[in-house]
């Protein structure tokens, strides 16, 4: 069976494109077929982060309007021969996807991949309906930031309203909270929401937490998804998370604030 | 952290607090304004074009809530009756 998972979050710039990126990268390395959609139609990046811009020949819009076949658009992974990648197109046509012909591309994916990974444009517009419509499970992206969580809160409540499910009447999509860019030093001097905080407001389950690090700009300054960098606590994360994902018990990491040295704490860092 | 931050980050403590605080009436709302069945807002204008025909009052006076408690919902009506003195002073 496979599962269409749509990464969203409402505002932008929280890491929708490098969750999206190191989701479905560990996904793929676990051996399952994985594909992960770029909704952001006239501006693609998830190539970049991905690191296969140069390979970029055909794009989602091309497919939709039948200028390719999905086998012509599909990029494969430099690395990982699970992994695939459907770049958006640069088109400045916002109306380029519908319901239906997004639907048709999603079903034939569906006969030929375990995870299809659908990285959402920011916003609430046409462009995140469509790449959350036909979602089994969502990813929200928050930042403990006070903008972030009420844009996710009204993410959900586009996934529990406006969703193909929704809609349907069938069992609601099933939704997870990654909280990201955390700092547990500020969270601990009272000057960042604490996970605590964002799980009440939001209510609902988290399955990972990415820490503040430099690794992720350095990873999509590369265009290698942060998950693949097995040194950085960025990485790490993203691995506990997908584990976490496919069922397995691991607990969270990286919430504590890391003990300093001595002459570090006298004289700063 | 260094023992120059420490005189410098009492001022900043507290701020999350106060910002979870903002974000739980602002979401309570929004919820709120959300939560109301498609059918409420027709549901109050053809209210008040009954209730306007037989007693003469403002659309500003009439209030139509609907609210959830638990299981059960309550629609609340409240209307403010013109006061009935200068009805009685216009009869005599």
């Amino acid at each position: 069976m496979s599962k269409v998972i749509v990464v969203t979050s409402g505002k932008g710039g929280v890491g929708k494109t490098t969750t999206s990126a190191s989701f479905a990268a560990g996904l793929a390395s676990r051996g399952h077929r994985t594909v992960v959609i770029d909704f952001d139609i006239g501006l693609r990046n998830l190539d970049l982060v991905m690191g296969c811009e140069r390979r970029v020949v055909y794009d989602f819009v091309n497919v939709i309007n039948e200028e390719a076949s999905l086998k012509q658009a599909l990029i494969r992974d430099k690395v990982d021969n699970n992994l695939y990648i459907l770049p958006a197109s640069q088109t400045r046509d916002k109306d380029a996807l519908t319901q239906d012909k997004v639907g048709k591309v999603i079903g034939e994916l569906r006969e030929s991949f375990d995870y299809i990974v659908c990285d959402s444009p920011a916003g609430i517009e046409k462009g995140a309906l469509m790449a959350l419509f036909y979602a089994d499970e969502a990813l929200v992206v928050t930042n403990p930031e006070i903008s972030s969580v009420r844009d996710s809160d009204r993410i959900l409540g586009m996934l529990a309203a406006k969703s193909l499910r929704a809609i349907e009447g069938d069992e609601p999509i099933k939704e997870h909270l990654v909280v990201s860019r955390y700092s547990p030093e500020r969270v601990q001097m009272g000057e960042m929401l604490s996970l605590d905080d964002i799980q009440e407001l939001l209510g609902i389950n988290l399955i990972g937490v990415i820490p503040e690090s430099e690794e992720v700009l350095q990873a999509s300054n590369s265009g290698v998804p942060v998950i693949r960098d097995e040194r950085s606590k960025s990485g790490q994360a993203y691995q506990d998370m997908v584990a976490r994902f496919l069922g397995e018990d691991v607990p969270m990491r990286f919430l504590e604030v890391e003990k300093k040295g001595f002459f570090s704490r006298i004289f700063g860092a | 952290m260094s023992i120059f931050d420490y005189f410098r980050r009492k001022t900043a403590k507290g701020s999350a607090a106060v910002a979870k605080e903002r974000l739980h009436i602002v979401m309570a709302h929004e919820h709120r304004a959300k939560r109301g069945p498609d059918y409420l807002p027709a549901l109050k204008r053809e209210l008040m074009e009954v209730i306007t025909k037989y007693v003469q009052v403002s659309r500003d006076d009439i209030k139509v809530n609907l609210e959830r408690h638990g299981d059960c919902e309550i629609l609340e009506l409240n209307i403010a009756l013109p006061e009935e003195k200068e009805e009685t002073a216009a009869a005599n």
